[in-house]
């Protein structure tokens, strides 16, 4: 695969390059001689690469390239949605908001995690026994193709690209602190890795980087974890105590903070984290490379343990960056900014703790986290416009050749649109971005999947237009609220006060599929409600279902 | 599928133990879940105070910390329950169904 060879040529070139032309300056910026942990970064970076490669030989169908082809067991499995789930907003992210508002930052964790067993109670098992590995393939079961397609190639990619951006300047702000350079150059090493990996891997590669990076981050996080305990003769009360010696907000840490201030936002928060985990398209996929339901379920199973455990990693993290990299000068300039940007706790406190070579290999399983969820990622977005909009509308008669090569472009388009993006949101928090993921996902694909499953009187176009209403609604509102008026915009007063509006946007989507199904009385609608008992039967009992997904 | 098979399977009283069955136990399950969930998120959006008791003693650990971790633990908890009996119990039932209906 020679254009394979050719990109990361490229990329190394550039990330070796740049780090030795500012090795002078990293060196002030962490503190110590960082040649150590940047060599650990491209070791590792290159460790990735190959398993990629040695996957890219193996995929040679559709079923392949999306689904890992059904051979991955229970466990493993459980290991690779953990580290779908375990990304830089998780780590960075949450860390990071444990250190500047505590208590807030577990609200977060809590919301991606519950999200997760309602899933499974209520969805997880129809979607398997349907035997479709998309959201849209699960909706046209018994939708009118064309319309739903596009819908849903519309919603999917929007959601993917907000998730997109989060990870994007997660990895910018990593490979900044790490090698110096400037974020924008950062961003855009970060995109031309990410998109020579997914065109040529496909989701065998990324469920296999997933597994391994799984367990080097928890292996990771434990140990940083339990390092800033040991300091503290592992009493939570000691480190806790520092911290909130060390923090401005004194023993408020532990009190809700002002990210959730106003109650709206805090009840739109719930329902966005909870309800958006159902509705993200790389997620939905991971129930399908299992090869029978009971692996299945208890990937899911071990997940929750494994992103649960984490998430209680996450708080400790953020209490020992605060007690150990606040007000630590080796970690800021002479204004007070800490290098990196604000999502980089986990990474300095990582330093302080271990030193360069644990710096080097923190930071490198970080990066190779966010490279395989934004893999996932860029995949899920690839597969809606490949396989939605292009297999299923625009031309029907496609082959899985042609189907495969316009999935490799868009993925190119894709990454693009993503180092723009990344750029312009350099300075938000990742754990807030991911949270307007879910809330977009939560308005626009959830209901729409729910309601599909659970309601027989719905159609096409209840379906189309109250997601579609879900989706635009969402979009605007998010558009116009504080963070991103005001703080990417530059606009002086944000015109919708909420930093979260999933509790307007997902009653709109669902009074909007309610209101339009029911008023629905066209020839198409009949055969929509005509559907459903056929595809209820099969959800419950996986009758009728092909033998490719169950192999 | 069709219609004579979606009649036949229907009529299974298997399949009908297998759906009433497995509802309620997921709607259960989630139920509790939400309830949990959304009390923690309503005390978090009305009742904020009460997450900022420090009941330890003289320890500075609030109320709201062990509540969350607690939460992410009965969320493990719930998908045990479940895998558990889908494991055993619903995946005996279908197969009953599906060797009636072929």
């Amino acid at each position: 695969m020679k254009p394979l060879m050719i990109l990361i040529s490229i990329a190394l070139l550039l990330t070796s390059g740049t780090a030795m032309a500012q090795t002078a300056e990293v060196t002030e910026a962490v503190g110590g001689s960082s040649w150590t942990s940047s060599i650990m970064f491209i070791v590792f970076v290159i460790g990735t690469m190959g398993i990629t490669y040695w996957a890219s030989r193996r995929t040679k169908t559709a079923s392949d390239f999306y689904t890992a082809g059904g051979g991955i067991t229970g466990f493993q499995n459980g290991l690779a949605i953990s580290g779908d789930y375990m990304s830089a907003a998780s780590f960075l992210g949450i860390t990071a908001l444990v250190y500047t508002s505590g208590f807030d930052g577990l609200i977060y964790s809590i919301g991606f995690l519950v999200g997760w067993p309602v899933i499974m109670f209520i969805m997880s098992e129809r979607l398997r026994n349907l035997g479709k590995f998309t959201f849209s393939d699960v909706v046209s079961f018994r939708f009118q193709q064309v319309p739903i397609r596009v819908f849903s190639a519309f919603g999917g990619i929007t959601i993917v690209l907000l998730y997109l951006i989060a990870q994007m300047v997660g990895a910018g702000a990593l490979v900044q602190t790490l090698f110096g350079m400037s974020f924008e150059a950062a961003v855009i090493i970060v995109g031309i890795l990410i998109i020579g990996y997914v065109t040529f891997g496909g989701m065998l590669a990324t469920t296999w980087v997933q597994i391994i990076k799984a367990v080097l981050l928890l292996s990771g996080a434990t140990f940083i974890a339990g390092m800033s305990l040991y300091f503290y003769g592992f009493s939570l009360e000691g480190l806790f105590q520092a911290a909130a010696d060390r923090h401005a907000l004194g023993e408020d840490i532990f009190a809700v903070g002002g990210l959730v201030s106003d109650p709206i936002s805090a009840i739109s928060l719930g329902i966005a984290l909870m309800f958006g985990t159902a509705g993200l398209p790389h997620i939905l996929m991971r129930f399908f490379t299992v090869p029978s339901a009971k692996e299945a379920r208890k990937s899911v199973f071990f997940a929750t343990g494994f992103i649960g455990y984490f998430y209680v990693l996450t708080f400790i993290i953020g209490m020992g960056a605060i007690a150990f990299v606040m007000g630590n000068p080796a970690y800021f300039d002479e204004t007070g900014r800490m290098f990196g940007g604000d999502n980089m706790p986990a990474v300095h406190l990582a330093h302080a703790l271990g030193g360069d070579l644990f710096l080097g290999f923190i930071s490198a399983v970080a990066f190779a986290t966010i490279l395989a969820v934004v893999a996932g990622l860029t995949l899920a977005g690839a597969s809606a416009i490949s396989n939605d909009l292009y297999a299923n509308v625009i031309n029907k008669n496609a082959t899985n050749q042609q189907e495969m090569r316009v999935s490799r472009v868009a993925t190119i388009i894709l990454g693009i649109i993503a180092v723009l993006l990344g750029i312009a949101f350099q300075n938000q928090n990742i754990a807030f971005l991911v949270g307007l993921a879910f809330t977009i996902a939560a308005s626009t694909t959830f209901p729409v999947l729910i309601l599909s499953m659970y309601w027989h009187d719905m159609t096409t176009r209840g379906a189309v237009i109250g997601g579609s209403l879900g989706l635009i609604s969402a979009v605007i509102m998010v558009v116009l609220s504080p963070n991103v008026w005001v703080q990417v915009l530059g606009n002086e007063e944000a015109i919708v006060p909420y930093s979260n509006p999933a509790l307007f946007t997902v009653t709109i989507a669902f009074l909007g599929i309610w209101i339009f199904s029911k008023l629905d009385r066209s020839k198409r609608a009949a055969e929509d409600r005509r559907r459903f008992e056929a595809q209820y039967i099969r959800s419950q009992t996986g009758i009728g279902i092909n033998k490719a997904a169950e192999h | 599928m069709d219609q004579s098979t979606i009649d036949r399977i229907k009529a299974d009283p298997n399949f009908q133990r297998l759906v009433k069955k497995r509802s309620r136990l997921a709607w259960t399950l989630s139920f509790a879940m939400l309830i949990v969930y959304y009390s923690f998120i309503l005390l978090v959006a009305f009742l904020p105070d009460v997450l900022a008791m420090q009941p330890f003693g003289d320890s500075i650990i609030t109320l709201g910390v062990p509540m969350g971790v607690g939460i992410i633990l009965f969320a493990f908890l719930l998908t045990g329950i479940y895998v558990y009996k889908a494991n055993t119990e619903f995946d005996r039932l279908t197969a009953a169904v599906r060797e009636h209906a072929e």
